[in-house]
């Protein structure tokens, strides 16, 4: 999202640091790290110009991985930190990981106001719906009766939808992914190519303390009639085309709809576009099982930066004033004294 | 400023030609402008070349209910003819602009002082509110006092009758009424007064005529009661010489504009670029008010959503090449303590400037104290070492700002800058310093892979690490807050490295000691009966007790620590060669304990936690106590 002069194209590895990855075999998060070396050669973006930013939980190890700049900062502060590295230095190319604790839990109050000012960057949120690091806690994002070491009779409280809270906040891009999937390259370039801040909520399986949550529809194969993938100017079609999302406009809300003979205009299927953020209010509440888990760009409608915002203020009020720090210390309520 | 004493022989100010100097208290409701009033007398005082000190004290509620005694809101200034160290001790003068003003404030003027009060506002109402039966003006209550009172809201409504305005935006014109008669008691310019005016009501001219009405109202009043205008009082007219200073430009500051300042200066000698994330909260708010109109001196600010993402964008703004500033008051501190600990661990460069208050948790937001020292020092987990620095006075915070950036800078850690809510607001006349008389010390970052390879947590001499901007080719690396490896930075948990990363942190703190001045003696001898060992703001009052007390003859001399961490190397030393320390802190004896357990010296506490600054006296009194 950088106007960054293409360079020759890297190879994956180009992005690889030599450190030893520490994640349970079999966690979804070598997925992502891999779609995401998978991604940044395609991007424009140059290593050293890149930076990644983490919190705390297992998803924020993520720079250690990526031959890049990298700053694993404290649980929940990600945001913010990426906020001065940004408006210190626009050019970088700023990337966020964190999960659902703590993207929404210990620093939602973060993660909302990064969204809100829309600094020019992109947050991945790995979403497996538990606390992994600290050994399986049932968090923000996970469903009501989970059980675990903090609910071992279920959990009572409702779950955030990431996806919500993003909207809600002000987000002008927000889209779904999973670890496994192998749409994930273009859901990162898409959320890159967004000028300003980017919400990607990744359906992430944590194989030893919530696994197969997500097998309905996350599963690299089986699930796609569960999934309803969305693509600007399409219409919103899944189970092979022989089901598509409607508009019921008694209800004022989307419903399903069969689709015979793939004549999905006769069905009323609405066709995707990805800069109406009442459909995309609907589309990141509709609820599983009754709907398809929507996934790819749910929304995306660009706004003036923050980082552009300030770096044009300042320059403006800089506009043809000399510094003379002698001057200004002078000023006030002065007088001389012979 | 220098030292001299600050003497009133006569009780009274009747009169008085040429006192050293005078303590005046404005005392009113929160809303009767009683901060601006104490404000532009102050430059009055100033461009008569008086040396002066202040104190605002003010509630912490914007507007109290009126009338009330937790309403009041004081602006005291103690302006003389030799040097002023301190806001004064009791006031020769109180202009009492209710009941609940009077109640509250009388009871620290001098015996004999004058008492300047509002009649018109001792209504049965405003009694009642202040929670007095009778009215103090008739009862012969304030006996040992001299009382001038006269219907200062009548007297103004008058005054500016011909602008027509209401009755309330009259009334507001009250303060500058009283302004004008205490100009006139102490033979005061008002041409300033009137500019200032015109300046602050050019968009309402009216305004600006009827608080000039008013001004000049009160300054005739003062001439026609002197007359002996008949039903009128006589007013005591005071003449207060010029200070003897040195020649060259002078301004009035307080600590929030000289933190402001001393950042900006701080940054262009070490040549780099500011990002301030700050929080609002009282008393440290108005740091980044004056720092947000910088913008052509390389600073961008951020208000943040709360103190910790303020203290962590400023650590992003640090990775990525600016030097990072933070502000708050204890509390906030409190909540940016977990990303300090980031920054120790990560080793960038980062100013935290703590403006002090009553603690703990809200505690009095608008009031003064030193008791966030432990939390400065020690208050974070782990071993986590921090440099320390304390300013003595308003101007003295431009100067701390700048040792701070430069500790910062040089040594690769985050440093804290001490203040206090009566350094932040209070104001002193400051010698506009040349600022071609400062070293600059300028960063150098990393820009290229060093002979024998890159490493992030390789060290120079002064154990500090390479500073690398993110965009800079070949030297990519990760920091974080886990334990790092020694050189590499890489992840490592082993004993044998947090040990040795544990040492180094420490090391590298400990070794900013070589790279500050020696301890000084601030006033008196090395060595001697009796040390008054002080930081931060108590310098003033402790200055001024240690040279009466000398001048009576005590072995006595005061020492001034504005390096609390690490302390100067000769300080054990120089503490050990007197009979006796005192440490009077506004606390319970926090620096007083640092103290004694890095010297092992006897060091005895002297505390005083009211909110209040220390007074001369309670510093003289434990100077008699202590020689006997």
């Amino acid at each position: 999202m950088n106007d960054m002069t293409p360079i020759t194209k890297g190879s994956p590895k180009d992005w690889e640091t030599d450190q030893e990855v520490r994640w349970c075999p079999g966690c979804g998060d070598y997925a992502i790290l891999k779609a995401v070396q998978r991604t940044m050669p395609e991007l424009g973006s140059t290593p050293e110009n890149t930076v990644f930013i983490s919190g705390i939980g297992c998803s924020s190890r993520f720079p250690y991985y990526m031959e890049t700049y990298g700053f694993h900062t404290i649980h929940g502060r990600a945001p913010a930190v990426a906020t001065g590295v940004k408006l210190a230095n626009p050019d970088l190319d700023v990337w966020i990981i964190t999960g659902d604790g703590d993207a929404l839990s210990i620093g939602g109050n973060h993660t909302m106001h990064l969204l809100r000012r829309n600094l020019d960057c992109q947050i991945m949120l790995f979403n497996n719906e538990i606390y992994g690091l600290t050994k399986g806690q049932y968090s923000p994002t996970s469903r009501v009766g989970t059980t675990s070491p903090t609910t071992p009779f279920g959990s009572v409280d409702r779950p955030a939808t990431p996806c919500a809270f993003a909207l809600g906040s002000g987000a002008r891009f927000v889209a779904r992914g999973f670890d496994v999937s192998k749409n994930l390259p273009e859901v990162l370039k898409a959320a890159h190519a967004h000028k300003g801040a980017a919400f990607i909520e990744i359906f992430q399986n944590c194989i030893v303390y919530n696994k197969d949550v997500f097998e309905e529809f996350a599963i690299p194969k089986g699930a796609e009639d569960h999934q309803l993938w969305l693509y600007d100017g399409e219409p919103m079609l899944f189970a092979k085309g022989t089901k598509g999302i409607a508009l019921d406009v008694e209800a004022l809300n989307l419903k399903v709809v069969d689709v015979v003979d793939g004549d999905w205009q006769a069905a009323g299927v609405i066709v995707h576009n990805v800069a109406n953020r009442s459909i995309a209010h609907m589309l990141v509440e509709m609820p599983f099982g009754e709907f398809p888990m929507a996934l790819g760009v749910l929304y995306d409608d660009p706004r003036p930066t923050f980082d552009a915002a300030i770096t044009e203020q300042n320059a403006k009020l800089s506009e043809g004033k000399v510094p003379d720090l002698q001057k200004l210390i002078s000023k006030g309520q002065t007088w001389t004294v012979e | 400023m220098a030292t001299a004493a600050r003497s009133i022989d006569t009780q009274a100010p009747a009169d008085n030609e040429n006192p050293e100097s005078v303590v005046v208290r404005f005392a009113g409701d929160s809303g009767d402008g009683m901060q601006l009033t104490g404000g532009q007398f102050t430059l009055s005082a100033a461009l008569s070349g008086n040396d002066f000190a202040t104190f605002p004290d003010f509630p912490a509620e914007i507007r109290a209910p009126q009338g009330t005694l937790f309403g009041v809101s004081a602006f005291q200034i103690n302006f003389g003819a030799s040097d002023i160290e301190t806001a004064g001790d009791a006031p020769d003068v109180l202009v009492a602009m209710n009941p609940a003003a009077l109640k509250t404030n009388v009871v620290d003027l001098k015996p004999g002082g004058l008492i300047i009060a509002d009649s018109g506002e001792f209504s049965a109402r405003n009694l009642a509110k202040a929670q007095y039966d009778v009215s103090p003006l008739d009862d012969g209550s304030l006996g040992k006092w001299q009382l001038v009172q006269f219907d200062i809201s009548a007297l103004t409504i008058e005054a500016v009758k011909p602008f027509g305005l209401g009755n309330k935006d009259a009334l507001r014109c009250k303060n500058m009424w009283t302004l004008g008669l205490a100009l006139w008691m102490f033979d005061r310019d008002r041409a300033p007064i009137e500019a200032w005016l015109k300046n602050k009501f050019s968009k309402n001219p009216v305004l600006a005529d009827a608080n000039i009405a008013a001004l000049n109202a009160g300054h005739a009043y003062g001439e026609t009661a002197e007359i002996g205008n008949p039903g009128s009082v006589a007013i005591p007219r005071t003449r207060v010489n010029a200070a003897p200073v040195e020649a060259g430009l002078y301004r009035t500051i307080n600590g929030a504009d000289a933190a402001a300042l001393g950042l900006v200066a701080g940054c262009q000698l070490a040549g780099v670029k500011m990002f301030f994330g700050g929080y609002p909260i009282t008393p440290a708010s108005s740091i980044l008010h004056a720092l947000v109109r910088y913008k052509e001196y390389g600073v961008t600010t951020f208000q943040a959503e709360d103190e910790i993402a303020a203290i962590a964008s400023a650590i992003g703004a640090s990775y990525a090449g600016q030097l990072g500033v933070t502000s708050s008051s204890g509390p906030g501190i409190a909540l940016k303590t977990e990303a300090m600990g980031l920054a120790i661990m990560t080793e960038l460069p980062l100013v935290i400037i703590n403006s002090q208050r009553g603690g703990p948790s809200t505690g009095l937001p608008t009031k003064t104290e030193q008791s966030d020292l432990y939390q400065a020092v020690y208050g974070r987990n782990g071993d986590a070492p921090m440099p320390v620095i304390a300013a003595r006075s308003p101007s003295d915070v431009f100067d701390c700002a700048i040792e701070a950036v430069r500790i910062a800078t040089q040594f690769m850690t985050p440093v804290m800058l001490l203040t206090d809510g009566y350094i932040a607001n209070a104001a002193e006349p400051w010698k506009v310093p040349d600022m071609a008389t400062y070293k600059p010390f300028p960063v150098k970052f990393l820009e290229t892979v060093p002979e024998g390879g890159f490493k992030p947590y390789g060290r120079d001499n002064k154990l500090a690490r390479p500073w690398v901007k993110p965009g800079t080719p070949g030297l990519l690396h990760r920091i974080g807050g886990i334990e790092k490896e020694v050189d590499s930075g890489h992840l490592n948990y082993s004993a044998a490295n947090h040990q040795a990363m544990t040492d180094l942190r420490k090391g590298k703190v400990d070794g900013v000691a070589a790279h500050i001045p020696d301890q000084e003696v601030a006033l008196g001898t090395e060595g001697g009966k009796l040390a008054i060992v002080g930081w931060g703001s108590t310098f003033g009052p402790i200055h001024q007790a240690v040279r009466k007390a000398r001048a009576k003859g005590h072995d006595v001399s005061h020492i001034h620590v504005r390096h609390i961490w690490p302390m100067p190397a000769n300080l054990g030393d120089l503490l050990k060669s007197y009979d006796k320390v005192i440490v009077p802190e506004m606390n319970t004896g926090q620096f007083k304990t640092v103290l004694r357990d890095q010297f092992l010296v006897d060091a005895k506490p002297l505390n005083k936690v009211s909110g209040q600054p220390f007074r001369i006296a309670e510093i003289e009194a434990a100077i008699e106590g202590a020689l006997g």
